[in-house]
């Protein structure tokens, strides 16, 4: 209970300093350069150069503390030792280029990037299709959007209940199992069968991403111009030839947006690994590898370099986006 | 898009079939678990969730009473009584060895030699017999296969709400979810405003870093930001996370809001410059009422990814009772608890109910915040 009064007095302070840092500099700012008087015209154009400053202050703080400084820092504590403090070169990169299991993360995280993004737009795709075109539409689409907001970990329970397993000689619990079984199949430890455990992982980050490209393609084909589909009926085309020469040469630049955002997220994929595995059975991930050295055995040099990995391995969709929100803005 | 002129009847069908296959395949594994986590788990145990209507066999493994409760009835010594402790049950099979525990059916003598029979009734009760005194401590033992008819309980909730600490956890990840979702919005919207509608250089620079920061990783942030907090004494804790959770979401709350905010109508926000309304009666009487979507279509983001957070609760939270998340707890219970899945699935059925409540309630403003927060 008291946990409770300390999170809610910690709202009303906080939300109280916010609101008092904003409404106090800008009055603060006001007296000081009175929009009246003779100077009048100066002040307001003083004021107005410094206004954006004081709204966005607060912001840049935080934005430069809590992600723009870790990035320099990340790259500093890569090139040193596991406590930070001696320099050691590129000491760390050269041990993870010769390390059995990053080599395995990063084929991992190779297959992830393929498996993932494809299969979810793939799925997305085919439901946003469907879905548009019966009367139950939305309510399906609600369902299979659902996954969206469950938890990585609460997936991860949801699917090892999926996947689980007992001897060939028990009933089996899991679904899975029980399946492979009633077809006359033996029993198979999924989760442990070595590389082709990683896509029984993949199936969840699929199962709970579907929903996410599903509405956003949707969303896409709805915009799509009716003209183009209509002069396509005039001209004969089938139901299937319109989906694909019409209407998804249209959305590729959506597509590539879902495929992208799915993309970032697959890359730092952690906690469904965490769970699940643990990176056992020849499962790592880069950002799992990234806590096991990081915050269980401590070497801060070895994590920072993992870490920047992944960030090489983000900037090249960073500065696409940079790119096109430039195009966009001008 | 119904009814093309081009489409029969048969593939219309075909969709249907098509989008219930992918409803079913997309909601029974969650439906499972829900299920699951009402059964009892003695039977969760045996047998697959899908059976939890139907009666599941239950193999139990009882022994007649010692030799000492014998009686002797008609030349014959005889123990009587029931192989079900409770009374109540129904035999299915039985047996008296581990290799045979259903060689005979309710009703059936056994022979067990040296003139000594056992019989089981369907109701549970037997009677071992024998021609002469029966000597031994210990009674025989029976092997027997029961129905037991299905049975839902809400047992397992109690259990992991008070015994494996889930109720605590529960309120823990609210401490941290409240906090780190309202503090970022009041933050990110005075930013929004002052890119969307302030005139000042650098602006292009500001929006192109907040694009660019919107895909960093935040694995590189961890081991700065717990040495930055370690360093000012902020340590491991609530204040920690919420800060951290502030500086992650703050990017895509930036983006979010500017690009709604921008799309405002024009003539309203220059006619009250015009009026003589500063920037800040501007934002805090036209601006922030007018972006209510936006700013709950973030809060509902922010709320979702800090309460299934699991990487920045363990990294800024310590592993005390008093500051583990549930997700954290759940994933201890899946190390701890691996095969007790009447724990596992209650608990984490608890953990995503807050969430899918939201969803529901709030999906227009989600699909809404998912179509202007896609990088374009």
């Amino acid at each position: 209970m008291g946990q409770i009064l300390y999170a809610a007095a910690t709202i009303v302070v906080g939300v109280f300093l916010c609101v008092a840092y904003f409404w106090g500099s800008n009055a603060v700012l006001d007296r000081i350069f009175p929009m009246k008087g003779p100077q009048a015209a100066a002040n307001v154009r003083k004021a107005n150069a410094i206004r954006p400053w004081l709204f966005l202050g607060p912001s840049i703080l935080v934005l430069a503390l809590y992600l723009v400084y870790p990035v320099f820092n990340s790259i500093w504590l890569s090139l040193h030792g596991s406590g930070g403090q001696e320099f050691v070169g590129l000491d760390n990169y050269v041990w993870l280029f010769g390390d059995a299991k990053f080599l395995e993360s990063v084929r991992n995280n190779l297959l992830w990037l393929v498996f993932v993004p494809s299969m979810a737009t793939f799925f997305g795709l085919v439901a946003a299709a469907l879905t548009d075109r019966i009367k139950w539409g939305n309510f399906a689409k609600s369902l299979i959007f659902m996954p969206m907001a469950i938890s990585f970990v609460g997936a991860a329970v949801i699917w090892k209940f999926v996947y689980d397993y007992r001897g060939a000689d028990q009933e089996q619990i899991g679904l899975l199992n029980a399946i492979v079984v009633g077809l006359g199949g033996d029993p198979v430890a999924w989760i442990t069968v070595p590389f082709w455990n990683n896509f029984f992982l993949m199936v969840i980050l699929v199962w709970i991403q579907t929903g996410f490209a599903m509405v956003i393609l949707s969303a896409a084909l709805r915009g799509i111009p009716e003209e183009t589909i209509e002069a396509a009926i005039l001209d004969g085309a089938s139901p299937l030839q319109i989906f694909w020469r019409i209407k998804i040469p249209q959305i590729w630049g959506t597509i590539a947006v879902v495929w992208t955002t799915i993309t970032i997220l697959v890359l730092k994929i952690f906690d469904i690994v965490f769970a699940m595995t643990n990176g056992q059975w020849g499962s790592q991930v880069l950002a799992n590898m990234m806590y096991d050295w990081s915050f269980r055995a401590g070497d801060f040099g070895r994590g920072s370099a993992i870490a920047v990995i992944l960030m090489l391995a983000v900037t090249p969709i960073m500065v696409w986006n940079i790119r096109n929100a430039r195009k966009e803005g001008n | 898009m119904e009814g093309h002129a081009g489409q029969k009847a048969s593939l219309t069908w075909a969709v249907h079939i098509a989008v219930a296959v992918l409803v079913v395949l997309w909601t029974v594994p969650t439906f499972g678990l829900l299920v699951s986590s009402f059964r009892d788990k003695d039977q969760l145990a045996v047998s697959g969730w899908w059976t939890a209507l139907s009666a599941s066999e239950q193999t139990v493994a009882a022994r007649t009473d010692s030799p000492d409760a014998q009686a002797q009835e008609g030349g014959l010594w005889v123990i009587r009584g029931n192989v079900f402790e409770s009374g109540k049950g129904k035999v299915a099979s039985w047996g008296t060895s581990s290799r045979e525990p259903a060689a005979y059916g309710p009703g059936d003598t056994a022979d067990l030699g040296d003139g000594e029979t056992l019989a089981v009734e369907e109701d549970g009760s037997y009677l071992l017999s024998a021609q002469s005194e029966m000597s031994g401590s210990r009674g025989q033992r029976i092997y027997v296969q029961s129905l037991v008819p299905p049975r839902f309980t809400t047992e397992n909730y109690g259990t992991v709400i008070g015994a494996e600490g889930i109720g605590r956890a529960f309120l823990n990840t609210f401490t941290v979810t409240i906090p780190a979702t309202v503090i970022p919005i009041l933050v990110a919207a005075f930013a929004a405003y002052a890119l969307a509608w302030m005139r000042f250089p650098g602006r292009a620079l500001l929006i192109a870093c907040v694009v660019g920061l919107l895909v960093v990783p935040l694995q590189l942030s961890l081991i700065p930001l717990l040495r930055f907090h370690n360093a000012i004494g902020l340590g491991k804790g609530y204040f920690g996370i919420w800060l951290a959770h502030t500086g992650f979401g703050l990017p895509l709350a930036i983006y979010l809001l500017r690009n709604y905010m921008v799309g405002l109508p024009k003539d309203i926000i220059e006619g009250a410059r015009v009026d003589g309304a500063t920037d800040f009666q501007i934002f805090r009487k036209i601006v922030l009422p007018l972006s209510f979507p936006a700013l709950a279509s973030f809060a509902i983001f922010q709320f979702l990814w800090t309460w299934n957070d699991l990487l920045v609760a363990k990294v800024f939270l310590g592993t005390s009772d008093s500051q583990l998340v549930m997700t954290g707890r759940i994933v201890e219970l899946l190390g701890s608890r691996g095969g007790n899945w009447e724990i596992l699935t209650a608990a984490a059925f608890l953990s995503i109910a807050v969430p899918l409540v939201v969803f529901f309630a709030m999906q227009k403003y989600l699909v809404r915040g998912l179509l202007a927060g896609s990088v374009k």
